[in-house]
């Protein structure tokens, strides 16, 4: 294209190019707004995260003014191609960034990428778009109307951002919409060239990005279930969110999986290995287990396993969620899982905090059987205190047993050993032990008893794991888990949420 | 006859300065603070008019702080059965009262206890009667777990990120860190020193502190002087200076004595199997030991009775006061007398008195609790029990759920502290006078949501307090000056009992100018009894 033929269109342009500052000032700020609150929904600490990717968007569109001096000559169309890009990657940008958010290292890398690339390419802009302008009107005329647009623009995506677009469309489809502003003053700015000047590759670039915007707009409900389903690498089949936690089931083939707040709980294909060994080698060595705690499982898997044993007359389970005991005992995809276990008559499901619960507790039981998640955060971590461990001594009957699961003694040896130092302080004689569950890993577990802890244990009939040369296996500890002095975990020093955190860490980065 | 038939509302509901406000702005709550106007009726308004009701009594405990009801509770161990309390407000407990809401209790003051040293035998008696404390293994006691704070028990945020404990440890300059050292060091020597006496440099209660003439000599400079002397100008060193003088004595490091400041740092040596520098908590503070103290003596405590006039009598006193309940004017002939009030209104209410608060000055504060309806949280160390924020005014706030065993966090209170130090407490109570709940609320919102942006939406309710009086300050001058020792000194059948009278405003001091003051008041009328305060 000929320059003359160029000069000859801004005129024309004129005053669509006008109002095209107002356009892309909005959306320049509303991917800057989505950036910021999107680091702040996945990263937390909305302060740090809005100063951060402002400044660097800030900083980006610095550099995009400095680069547009780069820009010789055909502003017009190098301005079309920046408004097609920033459709695309500015439009496309929550989408992107909510699908990569659980598959990437570290999150910060695309975000801050992303922010800087949309960050210059807006930065080009508003020097070309004064460029494209300054022979039509004149210096002080040009910055005072471009700049007035500019903050206009910004005045109306500050004000539509918080009251608007987030509540009622979403972060995703935001993104699109705003997208297709930008395309819409691409293709305007195309129709209107003349003749002899078309630009075919633009035109057709922006076509292709406008329709995959609208595509985005009206598949972003799709998107929202993508993003939950790449977190959890396979189809989510339920969701609910109760005052406790998030309950996520997901399926893919046969493997049914439950994850709570995002930790998976379990895994239909090898969650026999699990129960198997948390309940049969504590009830395999009481006399006759007739009344049982569960205390935690509410997914009535280990019940399942405790109501293998003969002899088993009354079992307590107490899960804090009811959400969680009422959807594994309805369910007609879950109990043929816990054998409807949860509904069996035996069992009394309280649904309560299992510390309160065991404080208030004056009863005993034959065998206990401790299923709590692991020690991540310092209110889960009371539950394996020194404290709360008196109180289940005094709950083990004279000749009784308990199991508590603890962790895993190869990834978290610190962890897991500190759980028996701890229950050791309470008074108890322990055993500990461990299986590979391949979902988790190698996981261990520690019995807990008034008196020692024999070798001798009877396994029910129809078991899939455990028989007696597994179980001797078992209680062996190689050197990588062995045994190592930690200190007792008291609620006063939470040493275990430390060490566990410590350990974890060190495998997950 | 003048009728002193007071309405109850009318003394008590506006004087409470309860007045309950509906919402303002929005946001509901209340605001409340001592019975200030109860406490102005005094002496004026008693005039000569004659008691509807005369009573009779061996001792008369008057105040029903944490001073009083130690009094009263070693009367009552001692199997002296003999006395009554009066207190002017509707509970007893003073400031270590509590409030409560459907979510949990909470303090409106003091909010902990760090383990006792050995010297404080009064106050570990008390723990262990009451089963604060278990057991002990030899000499040392053991602490029950679930009143010792739990882990994590404080953070701090700073540079935008909350670190583990107070004092600050990220990102410091080699200054700050070597002159934060050297001060730690310096004050560690303090505790463990002794004086010319024999006795511990600094004591808690501080009466049994050396009387070591150049330990002493610290009383006579500000602490802020005696910090530059010694090169201590660490920014970092002395913003966690000024944070710990406010939060004990709510006074900033210019205006309390070296003596008192270094007090902070050098009197604790608690005493326990495991970790002797932990403190013990309840939801609703020190509250839970006045209400377990006020529980063991409630048949012999009148509350709602405004002490308005104190005078010798013959070997006796005679006490008037204002039974605010029944709506009459009580008079009390008593052997003796424990006045365990405040000092300004002792001065004012004791005869033969007047003019014996000067010197003494208080600081007022500032405390709100404020509904939440999830925790905050925040990046870097997580939620503790004391929160703290190095660029806010206040000393942020404290979990009153924090000592609860559930597993999922919901629903809480938050404490918040503010101590009006920079101003002269005078001006300072004027302001918190004229100042409406919904300012208030205010300042308090934007303090917490500079701290936890995401409490944003969270809060649904501030109660703010206001405690004029809230604590004695321990000016240069004070601790070892005439008027603090004067007034300490029992005149029988009058024997002072408060906190004031330390200088320096916490449970154990209170405590154990309430356990001294009953055992000399038992000793002068020869009732024999085995010393709460003998080790
Ligand atoms: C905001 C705040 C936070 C604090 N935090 C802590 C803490 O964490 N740990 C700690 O150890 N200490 C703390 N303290 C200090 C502690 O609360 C006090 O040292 C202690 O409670 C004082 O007890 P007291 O009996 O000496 O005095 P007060 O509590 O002042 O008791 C005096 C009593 O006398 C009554 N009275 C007054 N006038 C009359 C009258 N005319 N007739 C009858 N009765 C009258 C009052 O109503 C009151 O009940 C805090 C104080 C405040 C204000």
């Amino acid at each position: 294209m000929a320059d003359a033929q160029a000069g000859d269109a801004v005129t024309r342009l004129g005053p669509i190019l006008l109002f095209s500052a107002f356009v892309v000032a909005t959306c320049g700020l509303v991917y800057e707004l989505l950036a910021g609150t999107l680091a702040s929904y996945l990263l937390g600490d909305s302060v740090t995260q809005f100063s951060t990717v402002i400044g660097t968007y800030l900083f980006a569109m610095g550099m995009g003014a400095w680069l547009s001096r780069g820009v010789k000559r055909n502003e017009l169309a190098v301005f079309i191609r920046v408004e097609i890009l920033i459709a695309a990657i500015g439009g496309g940008s929550a989408a992107l960034l909510f699908l990569l958010f659980d598959r990437v290292g570290d999150f910060r890398l695309p975000l801050y990428g992303m922010v800087l690339l949309i960050g210059t390419l807006v930065g080009l802009e508003v020097p070309l778009l004064m460029r494209l302008l300054k022979d039509r009107l004149e210096f002080g005329d040009l910055v005072s109307k471009v700049l007035t647009f500019d903050y206009i623009g910004a005045l109306a995506a500050s004000l539509l951002f918080p009251l608007v677009l987030v509540p009622y469309l979403g972060l995703i489809r935001t993104g699109f919409l705003f997208g297709l502003a930008n395309v819409a003053v691409a293709l305007g700015l195309l129709l209107m060239l003349p003749k002899g000047a078309q630009l075919r590759g633009e035109l057709a670039a922006g076509v292709v990005v406008a329709a995959a915007l609208v595509a985005g707009l009206f598949g972003a409900e799709r998107l929202q279930t993508l993003a939950e389903v790449a977190a959890y690498q396979a189809p989510v089949i339920y969701a609910d969110s109760t005052p406790y936690q998030r309950i996520v089931l997901t399926k893919a083939g046969g493997d049914l999986r439950l994850y709570l707040n995002g930790n998976l709980q379990f895994s239909s294909r090898d969650e026999y290995r699990y129960h198997e060994a948390l309940v049969h080698p504590a009830l395999g060595r009481v006399a006759r287990p007739a009344r049982v705690l569960v205390l935690g499982g509410g997914d009535g898997l280990a019940l399942r396993e405790v109501l293998k044993h003969p002899g088993v007359d009354a079992i307590t389970l107490v899960d804090l969620d009811p959400a969680m005991t009422r959807l594994f005992s309805r369910s007609a995809m879950l109990t043929p899982l816990n054998q409807g276990a949860l509904t069996d008559r035996r069992v009394r499901v309280v649904n309560a905090d299992a510390f309160v619960w065991l404080r208030a507790n004056r009863g005993q039981f034959d065998a206990i059987v401790v299923d709590f998640p692991d020690p991540t955060s310092f209110s889960v971590g009371k539950l394996y205190t020194l404290s709360l461990y008196r109180e289940l001594a005094r709950a083990i009957a004279p000749g009784g047993i308990a199991v508590v699961q603890s962790t895993s003694p190869l990834v978290a040896p610190r962890a897991y050993w500190t759980v028996a130092a701890t229950l050791e302080a309470a008074g108890l004689v322990t055993r500990g032990y461990h299986a590979n569950v391949p979902s988790f890993g190698e996981w261990g577990f520690i019995l807990a008893a008034h008196g020692p802890i024999g070798d001798a244990v009877r396994l029910p009939p129809g078991l899939h794991f455990l028989d007696a040369p597994t179980l001797a296996a078992m209680s062996v500890f190689p050197p990588d888990m062995a045994r190592r002095p930690v200190e007792v975990n008291r609620l006063d020093n939470q040493v275990l949420v430390r060490a566990f955190d410590a350990e974890w860490s060190r495998i997950e980065g | 006859m003048r009728s002193f038939d007071l309405s109850r509302r009318g003394v008590i509901g506006s004087a409470a300065a309860l007045a309950a406000c509906g919402p303002t702005g929005g946001m509901p709550g209340s605001l409340g603070g001592a019975d200030m106007a109860r406490g102005h009726l005094l002496r004026d308004a008693f005039g000569d008019a004659v008691p509807a009701e005369t009573r009779r009594t061996g001792i008369a405990i008057l105040g029903g702080g944490i001073a009083g009801l130690a009094a009263a509770w070693t009367l009552a161990e001692a199997g002296y059965r003999d006395f009554r309390l009066l207190e002017l407000e509707d509970r007893s407990g003073g400031n270590a009262r509590s409030g409560r809401n459907a979510i949990t209790a909470y303090p409106l003051g003091a909010h902990y206890l760090p383990i006792p040293n050995v010297e404080a035998v009064g106050v570990r008696h008390l723990l262990d009667r009451l089963g604060v404390i278990t057991g002990w293994q030899g000499s040392t006691p053991v602490f029950d777990p679930y009143q010792l704070v739990g882990d994590p028990d404080e953070r701090l945020l700073r540079l935008g990120r909350w670190q583990e404990g107070l004092v600050p440890t990220l990102a410091l300059a080699k200054t700050d860190h070597d002159q934060i050292e050297r001060f730690f060091a310096a004050m560690a020597s303090f505790r463990d020193a002794r004086g010319s006496d024999g006795r511990p440099a600094f004591a808690i209660p501080m009466a049994l502190s050396s009387r070591d003439p150049t330990l002493l000599a610290l009383d006579g400079q500000s602490w802020t002087a005696w910090l530059d002397r010694h090169g201590y100008t660490s920014a970092e060193l002395r913003a966690h200076i000024r944070y710990v003088c406010r939060d004990e004595y709510g006074t900033e490091p210019g205006d309390v004595s070296a003596w008192t400041g270094i007090h902070y740092f050098a009197g604790r040596r608690g005493d326990a199997v495991g970790d002797g520098d932990a403190v013990l908590t309840w939801p609703g503070g020190t509250g839970h030991l006045a209400e377990a103290m006020a529980a063991r003596v409630a048949g012999h405590v009148d509350t709602g009775h405004v002490v308005g006039r104190v005078r010798r009598r013959g070997d006796g006193v005679s006490i008037d006061a204002l039974d605010a309940i029944r709506r009459r004017r009580v008079r009390i002939e008593a052997d003796a007398a424990i006045i365990a009030m405040p000092r300004f209104v002792a001065a004012h209410v004791v005869e033969g008195w007047e003019g014996s608060a000067d010197g003494f000055s208080y600081a007022p504060w500032i405390v709100a609790n404020v509904s939440v309806d999830r925790l905050p949280g925040g990046p870097g160390a997580a939620l503790a029990w004391d929160n703290v924020s190095a660029t806010s005014n206040s000393l942020g706030y404290v979990v009153a759920t924090h000592q609860g065993l559930a597993s999922v966090g919901g629903a809480s209170v938050l404490t918040w502290y503010l101590p009006l130090s920079e101003m002269a407490p005078a001006r300072a109570r004027a302001l918190m006078q004229a100042r409406p709940l919904a300012d208030w609320q205010r300042i308090v919102h934007d303090d917490l949501m500079a701290m936890n942006p995401d409490l944003d939406g969270a809060i649904s309710r501030i109660d703010v307090w206001r405690w004029g009086h809230a604590m004695v300050r321990p000016v240069p001058g004070f601790m070892w000056g005439q008027a603090r020792q004067a007034a300490a000194r029992f005149a029988p059948p009058l024997f002072a009992a408060h906190s004031d009278l330390s200088g320096i405003s916490i449970f154990e001091e209170a405590h154990y100018r309430g356990t001294l003051a009953a055992e000399a008041a038992m000793r002068e009328a020869g009732f024999a009894h085995h010393s709460l305060l003998a080790a």
